[in-house]
């Protein structure tokens, strides 16, 4: 295969001259609410094309749908707008010639190494002999020579992707798809699998001709595509796309490499122009149907403190901030917009700046904290405000979950909705602005003896 | 391991009897009745095949060893048969899971050994004057000890097959027969394998009841341990008794050491776990299979051959449509179509009823079968307190102890599986020579094969209880009474809930057969629905049955929706340690 290919350098031919390997035009995506209707919009107008030798990057938050992007490409879902075209041709399902390699891994546990990967050909007929000689080869390819009859739960993490990766590669796809491939990987890991597969693109030694990669952590997508697409959320459209020009093997303390990653990071900071109309603006919303993160409260005064303390003084870079608490952009954007949602901090152009009350908030003992918490759930936050209102306007000052549960699944998926719930719980206990009891899912005003 | 293996179907459902709950009920019902007036309509005696005679000779007890073992095996295959149909069915399709899923619930419901007179009659009539209707029955009433949690685990567990895996297959467009064997019942095995194993160990019971089976003036005796020990209990003989609880003991262990322990190691590989678990089971037959050559070649040829067959594409000439917006129209015209079916069975099934009750019986039977399933109640609750009274202790002690645990273990399984009802007939001598009261000495016969459960699963559970937590409770010094309760207790009362729960359904089950038990000429019974569908079995009265039967059946669901599935859903959801 390897002279089939043209080795991956960073191809000086004009993009337009290189073969159109897939398209995506104008797609949509909705939610199902929990009737089974359409519900609000995941992908919103999104289109983009794939061509012959290069990798490109999904870049978004949660909520940006860009797992979603993901499966329509493979045909794992359909569209509610728009369409999908591979090599010219409608995507309607999965696709011969687009593999995937997905974030769990998702080996099948009863299988060995070796099963795993001659699944996809034995499933399509393709002769014993020759699936285990092509199985062997991508093995060995992907140097996991030695593990051909270990089950997956003898491999360590890496090990298991690399099977994920051999799985993918051994149905001779012209694309593939990765669905964050490394985040379920250690640091160390991580980088190791993206190394080995970046020296395999490089030389031109897989055959495969394009791949698209979603992933969470800015340094990856600058370290590896030669496109990134930024994807906004709530719902997810396509905000930006950076080209990357650097050489690979690329140095992440490459001057150029860092400003690359500085300009990202303030583009998925930059605050929307106007806090658009309606319920689902961009993200410091102000409607009641807003997706929340899962965070806690510890997460959220943890990082109050540690943006007040040295050497930031309450006001940090959001890259710098990340590499010092170790956290991707994934689990360090939720926490900072959780802070500006409740005004204890401000955030823009990638940079995090405490306001005033997060200045109190980082000085002050437990019950003061929890007291400027508790009132700022109520200013800011419609949905715990909503639900001491009820608490207050009831006789029994009580109220059962299912009921907000209902309103807020009218703006979003099911999932989201519990999710929104749980936080709100969390942070109202936190809070003291009401009770909670599990076991019946009903909120009230008292707290128990 | 076993709480996450729970199949029981009350469990994973509302409390509140549903339409489709009182729909299940009354078919089946109605199945029963007219089974019943088809059958009663056969001029009794039936045309009762050749009877074999039963020897006492002990010559002959191996091969009524392997007869019986031979039934058994039919069974489970029939059973899993079923299982990954209609399980499959009412995993797949919406419209068969709102019937066959409360269906399935109240048929793990009904006690089972109620309706072998119902099966009995109909598969002689089907092949009157042959062997073979006899041996239908037989298998047929094993089949449905074993079915019913079976398919209700396959079934969950088709509905729990991770996304991922499912985007995989999609990926690599499986068909869907590729689909089934290479992801669903991998997946399901562990759970499946599990609740078969359960089912087997269950099912000796139902064996042994079922081979030698009088209905009316009909007599059948198939050729079997079963049978064998209704002969001994017939000639009074002691010694043929004990030839035959020796000769199970040794079907019983040969079962344990050369299936239920190799298919627990197989099972291990389905497991879908990321790391590989602390505890390895171990088996020495799978030893051997995996050490010696020839045994292992004699293996690869079937499975060489299962493995390509599991990858056959076996396409459908049409494609399914892909869900979407556009194809809602049609899918709710034949939403109609389904309903309407569905309520005109639901209709038949009501008058059919109706009409049985109004001619053939009285209010005052209804009352008398209730009070009747109040006091086999009683006893249940009674003697299932007690049982938790004398084994939670000794379970916790022995769990705590790794080593002895180790050892006990096996032997309580052994003694779950070992068919209680072949150890009756001492129980009943002694109760006539010290002229004891049936009604409370008989009762302990209930629990005697299910009390097992409960220590097993104790001890399972004690030997999970996690090492800091013990050590926790010993450095804040929690003792005595404190310790029991808010230590150990809720620590294995996931596991003890499992337990008691197999042990209740197979107590309802063995009342049947404990309240009313027979030396030679003489019939001990003590009051309770068991005697009561049991005597009507012996009189041939159709009608009776069927009442006792449903009333039985109506307590049992409530039963297990009103007690069992409240505290069931506790374990689930406070007291879990993983």
């Amino acid at each position: 295969m390897a002279d089939k290919n043209p080795p991956h350098t960073n191809s000086s031919a004009p993009s337009f001259r290189r073969k159109l390997l897939l398209e995506v035009r104008n797609v949509s995506q909705h939610y199902l609410t929990g009737s089974g209707e359409r519900g609000p919009a995941v992908l919103d107008d999104v289109s983009l094309n794939l061509r012959e030798n290069e990798i490109v990057g999904l870049l978004g938050r949660s909520g940006s749908g860009k797992s979603t992007l993901l499966r329509l490409v493979a045909g794992l879902t359909t569209p509610t707008g728009g369409d999908v075209t591979y090599l010219g041709e409608p995507v309607e399902g999965p696709v011969d010639g687009v593999a995937m390699v997905f974030q769990s891994f998702a080996l099948f546990p009863w299988l060995s190494v070796l099963s795993n990967v001659e699944l996809g050909l034995r499933s399509k007929n393709v002769g014993k002999d020759e699936a285990r000689r092509r199985a062997l080869k991508a093995i060995d390819l992907i140097g996991l020579d030695g593990f051909e009859s270990a089950f997956p739960k003898e491999l360590s993490g890496g090990m298991r992707q690399r099977v994920g990766f051999a799985r993918a590669l051994v149905v001779h796809p012209n694309i593939l798809l990765m669905d964050e491939p490394f985040s379920a990987l250690d640091v160390l890991t991580a980088e190791t699998l993206r190394t080995d597969l970046l020296d395999l693109w490089v030389e031109g030694r897989m055959p495969i001709q394009s791949i698209l990669m979603v992933t969470h952590n800015i340094e990856e997508a600058v370290l590896m595509c030669n496109r990134i697409l930024v994807l906004s959320s709530n719902p997810g459209r396509i905000a930006a796309e950076i080209q990357v020009t650097l050489q690979h093997p690329r140095n992440r303390l490459d001057p150029e490499f860092r400003q690359l990653v500085d300009k990202i990071y303030a583009l998925m900071t930059k605050r929307p122009v106007v806090a658009a109309a309606g319920r689902d603006g961009a993200f410091p919303g102000l409607g009641f149907g807003m997706a929340l993160p899962r965070l806690s409260t510890n997460t959220i005064s943890g990082m109050i403190e540690e943006i007040a303390a040295e050497p930031y003084h309450g006001r940090a870079d959001l890259p710098a901030l990340a590499d010092s608490l170790q956290m991707e952009v994934d689990e360090l954007f939720p926490v900072a917009e959780t802070l500006q949602l409740l005004r204890f901090a401000e955030v823009e152009e990638g940079d995090i700046r405490l306001t005033p009350a997060g200045l109190r908030f980082a000085e002050a003992e437990v019950d003061v904290r929890k007291k400027l918490f508790g009132d700022h759930l109520l200013a800011y936050l419609p949905l715990a405000a909503r639900i001491k209102h009820v608490l207050d306007d009831r006789p029994a000052h009580t109220a059962r979950t299912t009921r907000f549960l209902e309103e807020l699944e009218d703006y979003m998926s099911e999932d989201y909705a519990d999710q929104t719930l749980k936080s709100v719980i969390n942070w109202g206990r936190y809070g003291e602005l009401f009770a909670y009891d599990e076991t019946s899912e009903t909120f009230s005003l008292e707290n128990p003896e | 391991m076993m709480s996450r293996f729970v199949a029981f179907t009350s469990l994973g459902r509302k409390a509140l009897p549903n339409q489709y709950d009182l729909l299940a009920l009354a078919l089946i019902i109605a199945a029963f009745i007219a089974v019943s007036h088809t059958t009663s309509g056969l001029t009794l005696p039936l045309e009762a095949p050749e009877s074999t005679a039963i020897s006492l000779d002990y010559r002959h007890l191996p091969y009524y060893a392997l007869r019986t073992t031979l039934r058994m095996f039919a069974a489970i295959a029939l059973s899993l048969l079923f299982t990954f149909t209609y399980a499959t069915l009412a995993a797949k399709s919406r419209r068969a899971e709102m019937v066959l899923i409360p269906l399935l619930d109240v048929l793990q419901s009904v006690p089972i050994l109620g309706f072998l007179s119902f099966t009995v009659t109909f598969f002689l009539g089907l092949f009157p004057g042959s062997v073979l209707g006899a041996e239908c029955a037989a298998v047929f009433a094993i089949f449905t000890s074993q079915a019913w949690n079976m398919a209700f685990s396959f079934y969950q567990s088709l509905r729990g097959v991770p996304r991922d895996l499912i985007e995989v297959s999609r990926g690599f467009q499986l068909s869907g027969w590729q689909k089934f064997w290479q992801l669903e019942a991998p997946f399901a095995m562990p759970g499946l394998i599990w609740n078969t194993m359960m089912s087997m160990s269950g099912g000796w019971f139902f064996v042994v009841a079922s081979e030698a089976i009088s209905v009316g003036d009909t007599t059948i005796k198939l050729p079997g341990i079963g049978s064998y020990l209704a002969v001994a209990i017939d000639d009074k003989s002691i010694p043929a008794v004990f030839a035959a609880i020796i000769t199970m003991m040794f079907v019983i262990i040969g079962y344990d050491q050369l299936l239920f322990r190799p298919l627990v190691v197989f099972a291990a590989r389905f497991r879908v776990e990321l790391s590989a678990s602390q505890t390895q089971e171990s088996s020495w037959v799978s030893q051997v299979f995996r050490q010696t050559r020839w045994l292992r070649a004699l293996m690869s040829g079937p499975a060489e051959m299962f493995h390509s067959i599991s990858l056959w594409r076996l396409e459908l000439p049409f494609r399914w449509p892909a869900a979407n917006a556009d194809a809602r129209a049609p899918s709710r015209l034949l939403d109609v179509i389904w309903l309407v079916l569905v309520a005109a069975l639901a209709f038949w099934a009501g008058r059919l009823i109706f009409n049985f009750v109004r001619h053939d019986l009285v209010l005052a039977d209804v009352e008398q079968a209730v009070l009747l399933t109040l006091i086999t109640m009683l006893r249940v609750v009674l003697l299932m307190a007690l049982a938790t009274v004398v084994w939670v202790p000794i379970g916790v002690w022995i769990g705590l102890r790794p080593a002895l645990a180790e050892k006990v273990q096996p032997l309580a399984q052994f003694l779950a599986a070992f068919p209680a009802n072949v150890i009756f007939p001492v129980a009943v001598v002694a109760i006539l020579r010290f002229h004891l009261n049936p009604d409370i000495w008989l009762s302990f016969l209930i629990i005697f094969g299910t009390q097992w459960y409960i220590l097993f699963n104790v001890i399972a559970g004690a030997t999970a209880f996690p090492n800091d937590l013990r050590e926790a409770a010993a450095n804040f010094q929690i003792r005595g009474w404190s310790w029991w309760r808010y230590v150990i207790l809720p620590g294995i009362f996931p596991y003890y809930m499992t337990g008691a729960l197999t042990a209740s359904g197979g107590s309802w089950n063995a009342a049947i057969v404990a309240e009313y038990v027979k030396w030679g000429d003489d019939t001990i019974s003590a009051h309770g629905i068991g005697a009561y569908i049991a005597k009507a079995t012996a009189d041939g009265d159709f009608p009776r049955i069927v009442l006792g039967v449903v009333v039985m059946s109506i307590f049992v669901i409530l039963f297990n929706r009103l007690f069992w599935r409240p505290l069931f859903g506790l374990a689930e959801k406070r007291l879990r340690l993983d």
